[in-house]
């Protein structure tokens, strides 16, 4: 062509012309939803400890309980329904880490039970435990030199 | 309905605020959803280390523990209470033990339901 | 010296083949939009009774060959070559599709620039004397291109503003030296264009440096005016890419915006239909060409079109690796009449 543009000019110009996000609309549905999954922990966890169960015990439960229904609404595909309307509010949530989870190991079922659903299983879950699992060996070694 | 109401109103906010950190990094930086689950968790156990986390949890209860900043705060959190009990190697033992359920859950939960359903295609 | 050869990209065809007979196939989701109609056959489920995407994608270009043969009357016998690509990795779809017709087969990976790619190959086969009749064609399945480019179809994530649908449809066309038109004429091969363009949810801008630049050449090579075709079609720019296209243009002196369209903008209704920024895959292209341009050729709605089909040529590695784009763009000319 004979206009030349550098890369950096072409970026620039693709920038201004492609349709922006609608960045507030997303944070609201982002802020509402986030904060409803968080409510039913926050209610499943009083449920609990209503109960009589240790703080421990209703955290680890509630944990368990979110992942479930993360999980089962995954299968019955409307999770990805509503992280196409809520965006991070549906991811960052523990419920999301299930999605990420069970999504791809559905999807991967037709490549078998082992390479398939067993290993795809972590393509997402997996970074997060080995990130999550190093910073708190990190965290803990800092805890203990500091705390001497 | 257990717990009173601004409890219930401090999760929402706490948890609908650090969902929408989430939708600015996303919608800003394009990342994608694995380094979204990533960066949280880290976050999480960094910002227990530094003794933040905990009172954003004091606060916002179930809304700080549910998002995955709550999973590296169990983390880290469990890594400091065996650093207590077991010294340095408290340090590698402790972070799993506090989330074993959450973990073992997802793997077990997430094994069984995809073997149960199959996906859909979106239109 | 190459006698056939027109300008610097262009082959001028002498004995121009004839497209004697296109066939269709199509998703739901494309059975749904605008251009619903001009499809031979609209599949009801994407699985559409196989057991994996991948299967269903080769079923899409199995069928398809199969109804391009039998609306031209013609049986495997007569066919000397098929040329056909698709998106999966290895082509797939494609050798998988068509491992039972016994015809000598030319797998070819344009990526969505495949339906040019493989006519443009055809077309210069028949013109050079090598063969009678070749069918080319490709495929493209919006869940088999999702898991093997993007995400699993169940995860959560919101798509971006400038992000593509792919299409799930195959199409195909079958060229002959016998026929009465429409007539390939010219073909003008791309060159890989890459102009710095990262993000992989926005391929309309990546592709269309490499679109402008083959019309451009197109026209320079040829010397037709843009104006002497009613339609010029690009293949999968969406909004973002066409809008650029049509500008990168117009910066060269070409003004084509009254004649010009995009079969990503076509396929899908923007309003009714979330696809965002338009359709995408190789078969976005290859069932509008066997669709409506044929259909509307045949009628003599349209007489001269400029099919450009574009491709954007990345892998899941190279992106990973956080390599930009290339893109290609190869053009063919249909005319109704010589």
């Amino acid at each position: 062509m004979q206009k030349a543009f550098t890369k950096e000019e072409y970026n620039k110009y693709v920038e201004t012309k492609s349709p922006k996000s609608k960045i507030l609309r997303n944070i609201i549905r982002a802020f509402v939803v986030g904060g409803l999954i968080c409510v039913i922990g926050q209610l499943i966890s009083n449920l609990l400890a209503a109960r009589g169960f240790s703080k421990e015990f209703t955290s680890s439960l509630t944990s368990l309980i979110l992942i479930f229904v993360g999980a089962l609404f995954t299968g019955l595909n409307v999770y990805d329904e509503l992280g196409r309307y809520a965006g991070a509010g549906s991811i960052v949530p523990i419920t999301g880490f299930a999605n990420s989870i069970v999504s791809p190991a559905m999807e991967f079922k037709s490549e078998g039970y082992v390479t398939g659903v067993g290993a795809k299983m972590f393509v997402i879950a997996g970074p997060v435990i080995v990130y999550g699992t190093s910073a708190s060996v990190i965290a803990g070694i800092l805890y203990y030199l500091l705390r001497f | 309905m257990q717990g009173t109401l601004s409890m219930y109103l401090s999760a929402f906010i706490v948890g609908g605020v650090i969902c929408a950190i989430g939708q600015i990094l996303i919608d800003k930086t394009k990342l994608t959803t694995a380094r979204i689950l990533v960066l949280f968790v880290t976050a999480g156990a960094i910002l227990t280390a530094i003794g933040v986390y905990q009172k954003i949890v004091d606060i916002g209860g179930a809304g700080a523990t549910v998002p995955l900043t709550g999973f590296g705060y169990t983390l880290a959190k469990g890594a400091f209470r065996d650093v207590d009990q077991y010294g340095l190697l408290g340090a590698f033992t402790g972070g799993l033990k506090a989330a074993a359920a959450g973990i073992t859950a997802a793997i077990f939960f997430g094994y069984l339901i995809s073997v149960a359903f199959a996906p859909k295609a979106k239109r | 010296m190459a006698t056939k050869s027109n300008g610097k990209q262009t082959v001028k065809l002498q004995n121009p083949p004839s497209i004697v007979s296109t066939a269709s196939i199509v998703g739901p989701k494309e059975g749904q939009g605008p251009l619903r109609l001009y499809f031979d056959n609209i599949i009801d489920d994407e699985m559409w009774g196989e057991k994996s995407w991948e299967r269903a994608e080769s079923k899409l270009m199995r069928e398809t060959f199969a109804k391009i043969l039998d609306k031209a009357g013609k049986t495997s016998g007569d066919i000397n070559y098929i040329i056909a690509g698709d998106l999966l990795n290895q082509c797939i779809a494609a050798t998988f599709g068509l491992r039972e017709s016994g015809i000598p087969f030319f797998g070819v990976y344009g990526a969505c620039s495949t339906m040019a790619e493989s006519a443009s190959l055809g077309a210069m086969l028949i013109d050079g004397g090598f063969a009678d009749n070749v069918v080319c064609m490709t495929s493209s399945h919006f869940c088999s291109a999702e898991k093997q480019f993007r995400f699993p179809l169940e995860l959560g994530s919101q798509r971006t503003s400038t992000a593509q649908w792919t299409v799930t449809g195959s199409g195909g066309v079958l060229l002959s030296n016998q026929g009465t038109g429409p007539y390939i004429t010219y073909v003008t091969t791309g060159k890989i264009i890459d102009f710095g363009i990262k993000d992989a949810n926005n391929m309309g801008a990546a592709m269309a440096p490499a679109a402008a630049d083959t019309i451009l050449t197109h026209f320079k090579d040829t010397g037709i005016a843009p104006q002497s075709y009613d339609l010029i079609v690009t293949g999968d720019l969406g909004y973002v890419g066409k809008s650029i296209c049509e500008e990168l243009l117009k910066e060269n002196g070409y003004d084509i915006k009254d004649r010009y369209n995009d079969c990503g903008v076509m396929i899908f209704d923007r309003e009714k239909q979330d696809a965002h920024a338009g359709g995408s895959g190789c078969g976005c292209s290859a069932a509008t060409l066997a669709g409506f341009i044929y259909q509307e050729l045949q009628k003599g709605c349209l007489n001269n079109v400029l099919f450009v089909a574009t491709g954007a040529l990345l892998s899941t590695t190279s992106s990973q690796q956080g390599e930009s784009i290339p893109c290609i763009a190869h053009a063919i000319t249909i005319q109704r009449s010589l």
